[in-house]
C-alpha cells in the first residue's frame, strides 16, 4: 500500500517542498530509503523504527520503500522522520491517509517516540503556507516561531501517539497563532546600557554617530579600555527591529539552530566571533550551506574584537556583505543566498602590544612589526569602515565620577529621530540609512553649505585626505547633520567628520604629510 | 676611485672578520673602538688566534681591483684614509674607519667637514613628538644648509633624515651594513632618496649585512661626522646615548631636546641635560650653539616647513586658541581634550587645526602641536 506525506528540506533559509512516499510490498522483510538522503536521513530507519515500536504500534516486516521526491534534490537533516513515521503509520493502515494531503509534517524522532525540535521551522512553516497547506504538524517546541506565520494551523505533537491520534482526527488542539506584533511592540529587555559606560565621552558619542546612520566603525586602542564593553551596548542605541526585520532575523537564527527558547527575536542581534573564526564560518557556508556569523547578525552589530588577529581569508569574504547585503554561497549544483546586512563594528589594538600612542605607557613593538599589524587592516576592508575611532583608557576621575551618564534610552531618541530624517529622505530607494546610499545618492542628498565644502577642500589639501576617504567623510557628515537637524551640512560636520578619518600608517616613522 | 690597496684590504678583513668581532664583544661596548684601533695583524690575532687560517686563507686570496670592480658595479665611491677627499674630522682617530663608501653626493662630506654638520639620533620606537621633533629640527636645519647626519633606523633616525630631505637639504646616512644596502628593509625608499638626493656612507665593505656590534661602530663615525649630536628621544641604556658619548669622546656638542620627566622616551635625553648637555627647544638653539647666537638665524618661513608661524596662533579665535593650547601642554586623545567642552565641537576644532597645519596625527591616532 502507499501513502504520500509532505514535509519541507531547506535550502538556505528557504524550506522546499519534499513528498515522502512510503510503499510497503509483501516480499522479504527490508526498509530502504531513496532520493539523495545524507547519513542522517539513512539512519532514519532505525529512528523510525523504534520509535514506532515503543510507542505500541506494529513496524510492519514486509519490504518498504520511502521515496524523497524530488529526487534530484540532495536531503540533509532528521526533519524527515516525522512524515516518515506518518506515511509509514498510513501505508501500513494504521492510520488514516486523510490528513496526510493537507498537511506537511516536519520534526525529529527520539527512539522512545517523542518528537525533537529541528532547524528552520519557521521556513518551513512559511514554505507549508505558500504552497497551500492547510497546516503543519511540528515538535512542540517549535510551535511558537511556526505560529509566526499566518494563514495555516500550527499542530504541536510531543510524541508518536499524539501525531496517530492527529491522524485519526482528534489529537492536540492547534495551537495559538501568536500576534507577534503586539508582543515586538513591548518594550526589549535593556540588558545592557550605555549608562554603564562611565568616562569615554568622545567614543560615546562616535557610537551615536555610528547607530544614527549605521557606519561602520573600527576602534583603536589599548586593551581593556572598553572597546568590547561599547560596542556590546550599541544594540541598546539602534533603532527597535521592525516587525519584518524580526521575522526575517528569527527564520536565519531558526535555520542556524541558534534561536532561543523565545520564538521571536525581539533584539538587535550582537555577534561576536572569536578571531579564529574560517571564512566559511564568518558568512556561510558548508554542505548543505548553512548561513555565518555575518547572517546571523542581520538587522544587528558583527563585533570583530581583534581585527587584526583575523584571518585575510576570512575578511576579504566580508567585502560582499558589507557591499551587497547578503552573501551568496555558490555549489557545483545551486547557489544559495543568505541576508547579511549588519553594522560592522571591529576593535584593534593599534600594535601588537597595544600602547602605541599610549602617553602612559611604553610601546614594545619593533616598528616594522608594528607597521605589518596595522597594514594587515589596510585595503578593501577599511573602505567599508566610516569611522575609525582611537579609543583612550578611561582616566579615573571619570570613572569614580558620581554623575551618572546619558543612558541608552536617551541616545536611542536621538538616533531615531536622525533615522526618521534619513528615511524620509531616501524613501522609495532600497537604501534605508545614510551608509547605504551609493555614490550617486550620497552626492544627491548631501546639501553642502559652501563652507562646508570648502572644509572638504582644506581636508583633501592639508590632513592627507584621499579621494577613498571622501565619500566616507561625506555620508558621516551627512548623518552629524541629520543628528543636529540642519537640513545642510555645515562646515562643522565636514570637520568633525574628517576627524573620524584613519590615522597616518605607522611605516616610516614620519607624521602625515611630510616627505619619506 | 681613491682608494689604496691596504686600505680596501683592512675593509675586506673587517668584513671577514664580523662574526669574530660579534662573538668576541663583552658588555662593555666602549671597549670596540680599541678592537678598531689595532693594526690588521693585532686583529686577527686578537680575535681569532687559534683558527687564524681560517681568516688567513681568504685574506691572501683577497684581490684589490675585484673589490674595486664590485665597489663600482653597485655604484660606490671608495675613499680611503691617504685620499684627500678623506674627511679630516675622522682623520685623526685611532679607530678611523680604512676606507668609507659612498653612494649619492660625496662633497657632502666636504660640506660636513667645512661648516660643521648635525647628528640628529634616538629612539627607533619614538612617540609622535619625538618625531615631529626630529622632523621640524632637522627641517630647519637642513633648510640652513646645515647637514643632517644620522643612521635612516625606524623612529627619529627616518625622521630626520625625511625632514631634512623634505627642506630638499643635505643630508648623510651613515649605514651599519654595505653602503648598498638597504638597512632596514623597510626604509628602502629612503635608502634610494637618500642615494639620489643625499648621500650614504659606511665603513663595511660592499653588501655586507650589518652586525649587532655594527650598530655602536656606525654611531662612532656619526659622531665623528657631526660638529654635534642632538639626541631627541631615547630610554636609560639606549643606542643614541651610545652616539653621544662618542661625541663626548671627540669633544663635539652633545645637546639633547627636554622630554616630560615621566616618560621613559625622555630618560635619555634628560640625563644628558642633568650631565650638562646644550638645551635644544628648536633649530635655532642648535645654530646659535654651532655659529654663535643669532649668527644664523633660521628662514623665517623655513622651507617644506608644516606649521604656521607661531604668531599666527595668537590670531585663531579663542575657541580654537584653547584646543591648541591643550595639545601643546601634551594631551593627544580627544578623550582629553574635550574635557569641559562639547565632544563634537572639540573634534570639529581639532580638524579646523589641522587644515591650518597646527597640529598633526600620530600613526595610534593622538594629535600632536606641528613645528
Amino acid at each position: 500500500m502507499l501513502a504520500r506525506a509532505t514535509t519541507f528540506t531547506l535550502l538556505g533559509i528557504d524550506g522546499i517542498r519534499v513528498t515522502v512516499e512510503a510503499d510497503i510490498h509483501t516480499g522479504l522483510p527490508s526498509f530502504t530509503i531513496v532520493g539523495l538522503g545524507d547519513a542522517a536521513v539513512q539512519e532514519s530507519r532505525e529512528r523510525v523504527r523504534a520509535a514506532l515500536v515503543n510507542s505500541g504500534f506494529d513496524f510492519p516486516l514486509k519490504r518498504i520503500t520511502v521515496n524523497l521526491a524530488p529526487a534530484d534534490l540532495r536531503k540533509a537533516g532528521p526533519a524527515f522522520d516525522l512524515a516518515l513515521a506518518a506515511g509509514l503509520l498510513a501505508a501500513s493502515g494504521q492510520a488514516p491517509p486523510d490528513r496526510l494531503a493537507g498537511h506537511a509534517f516536519c520534526g525529529e524522532l527520539g527512539l522512545d517516540g517523542s518528537v525533537r525540535r529541528v532547524r528552520g521551522a519557521i521556513a518551513m512553516a512559511d514554505a507549508a503556507a505558500t504552497a497551500g497547506c492547510e497546516g503543519i504538524v511540528v515538535p512542540p517546541d517549535n510551535a511558537g516561531e511556526a505560529a509566526l506565520v499566518g494563514g495555516l494551523d500550527v499542530v504541536p505533537v510531543g510524541t508518536v501517539r499524539e501525531l496517530a491520534a492527529f491522524l485519526a482526527g482528534d489529537g492536540p488542539p492547534v495551537a495559538e497563532r501568536l500576534d507577534a506584533r503586539d508582543w515586538l511592540a513591548a518594550d526589549p529587555p535593556e540588558g545592557e546600557d550605555f549608562a554603564q559606560l562611565r568616562g569615554h565621552r568622545a567614543l560615546k558619542h562616535a557610537l551615536e554617530v555610528a547607530a544614527a546612520g549605521n557606519h561602520n566603525v573600527l576602534m583603536m586602542g589599548p586593551p581593556g579600555s572598553g572597546k568590547s564593553m561599547a560596542a556590546r551596548r550599541l544594540p541598546s542605541i539602534m533603532p527597535p527591529l521592525s516587525f519584518g526585520d524580526a521575522l526575517e532575523v528569527t527564520r536565519i537564527h531558526s535555520v542556524a539552530g541558534v534561536l532561543g527558547p523565545a520564538p521571536l527575536v525581539q533584539r538587535r542581534p550582537f555577534r561576536a566571533p572569536h578571531h579564529s573564526i574560517s571564512a566559511p564560518g564568518l558568512v556561510g557556508g558548508g554542505g548543505p550551506p548553512s548561513p555565518g556569523e555575518a547572517s546571523l547578525a542581520q538587522h544587528g552589530v558583527l563585533f570583530l574584537d581583534e581585527l587584526s588577529e583575523f584571518a585575510r581569508p576570512a575578511l576579504e569574504a566580508l567585502r560582499q556583505p558589507l557591499e551587497e547585503g547578503c552573501v551568496r554561497v555558490t555549489r557545483a549544483q545551486r547557489t544559495v543566498s543568505f541576508p547579511a546586512r549588519f553594522l560592522l563594528a571591529a576593535a584593534t589594538n593599534p600594535c601588537p602590544c597595544g600602547y602605541q600612542g599610549d602617553p602612559r605607557r611604553q610601546c614594545c613593538c619593533h616598528p616594522s612589526v608594528a607597521a605589518r599589524y596595522r597594514a594587515r587592516l589596510s585595503g578593501p576592508l577599511l573602505d567599508r569602515i566610516d569611522m575609525i575611532l582611537r579609543v583612550e583608557q578611561p582616566r579615573a576621575k571619570d570613572v569614580m565620577a558620581e554623575a551618572e551618564p546619558e543612558g541608552s534610552r536617551t541616545i536611542r531618541e536621538r538616533v531615531l529621530a536622525a533615522r526618521a530624517v534619513q528615511e524620509r529622505r531616501l524613501r522609495g530607494s532600497p537604501a534605508a540609512c545614510n551608509a547605504h546610499m551609493t555614490h550617486a545618492q550620497l552626492r544627491r542628498v548631501a546639501n553642502l553649505e559652501p563652507a562646508a565644502r570648502a572644509a572638504l577642500h582644506d581636508a583633501h589639501e592639508r590632513a592627507g585626505l584621499t579621494m577613498r576617504g571622501h565619500d566616507r567623510v561625506l555620508r558621516v557628515a551627512r548623518t552629524l547633520a541629520d543628528l543636529d537637524g540642519s537640513d545642510r551640512v555645515l562646515r562643522r560636520h565636514v570637520a568633525q567628520a574628517v576627524a573620524y578619518r584613519e590615522p597616518p600608517p605607522v611605516l616610516d616613522g614620519a607624521v602625515a604629510g611630510m616627505l619619506v | 676611485m681613491t682608494a689604496c690597496d691596504g686600505c680596501l684590504r683592512r675593509t675586506a678583513l673587517l668584513g671577514l672578520l664580523a662574526p669574530w668581532v660579534e662573538r668576541a664583544r663583552k658588555p662593555n661596548r666602549r671597549r670596540l673602538p680599541e678592537v678598531l684601533a689595532l693594526s690588521d695583524d693585532e686583529l686577527i690575532e686578537a680575535l681569532c688566534s687559534t683558527k687564524r687560517a681560517e681568516v688567513d686563507r681568504p685574506l691572501a686570496r683577497f684581490d684589490p681591483a675585484h673589490a674595486r670592480a664590485s665597489a663600482e658595479a653597485a655604484g660606490i665611491e671608495v675613499v680611503c684614509r691617504h685620499a684627500p677627499r678623506y674627511p679630516r674630522l675622522l682623520a685623526h682617530a685611532a679607530d678611523a674607519p680604512a676606507a668609507l663608501h659612498l653612494i649619492g653626493d660625496g662633497a657632502l662630506l666636504e660640506r660636513a667637514a667645512r661648516d660643521g654638520a648635525v647628528a640628529i639620533v634616538g629612539s627607533r620606537r619614538a612617540s609622535s613628538y619625538g618625531i615631529e621633533m626630529a622632523g621640524s629640527l632637522a627641517r630647519d636645519l637642513a633648510a640652513c644648509d646645515v647637514p643632517v647626519v644620522s643612521g635612516m633606523a625606524y623612529g627619529v633616525d627616518s625622521a630626520a633624515h625625511s625632514g631634512a630631505l623634505a627642506a630638499g637639504g643635505p643630508t648623510i646616512a651613515v649605514m651599519p651594513g654595505g653602503a648598498d644596502l638597504a638597512y632596514p628593509p623597510g626604509k628602502r625608499c629612503l635608502h634610494e632618496q637618500l642615494k639620489t638626493c643625499g648621500l650614504a656612507v659606511s665603513e663595511m665593505p660592499t653588501g655586507m649585512r650589518p652586525f649587532r656590534w655594527s650598530f655602536p661602530a656606525r654611531n662612532r663615525i656619526m659622531a665623528a661626522l657631526a660638529r654635534m649630536t642632538i639626541v631627541v628621544e631615547g630610554t636609560e641604556g639606549s643606542g643614541s646615548l651610545i652616539t653621544a658619548s662618542f661625541a663626548q669622546d671627540l669633544g663635539r656638542d652633545v645637546g639633547a631636546v627636554p622630554g616630560q620627566a615621566t616618560s621613559p622616551l625622555a630618560a635619555g635625553p634628560n640625563r644628558l641635560l642633568s650631565e650638562g648637555a646644550a638645551v635644544v627647544r628648536s633649530a635655532s638653539d642648535v645654530l646659535d650653539a654651532l655659529f654663535g647666537p643669532g649668527k644664523r638665524p633660521v628662514p623665517a618661513a623655513g622651507i617644506g616647513a608644516a606649521a604656521p608661524h607661531p604668531a599666527l596662533a595668537a590670531r585663531l579665535e579663542p575657541r580654537l586658541r584653547r584646543l591648541l593650547q591643550s595639545v601643546e601642554t601634551g594631551i593627544g586623545s580627544v578623550e582629553g581634550l574635550a574635557e569641559g567642552t562639547d565632544v563634537a565641537d572639540a573634534l570639529a576644532g581639532l580638524s579646523e587645526l589641522e587644515f591650518l597645519g597646527f597640529v598633526g596625527r600620530g600613526p595610534g591616532g593622538d594629535y600632536v602641536r606641528r613645528v
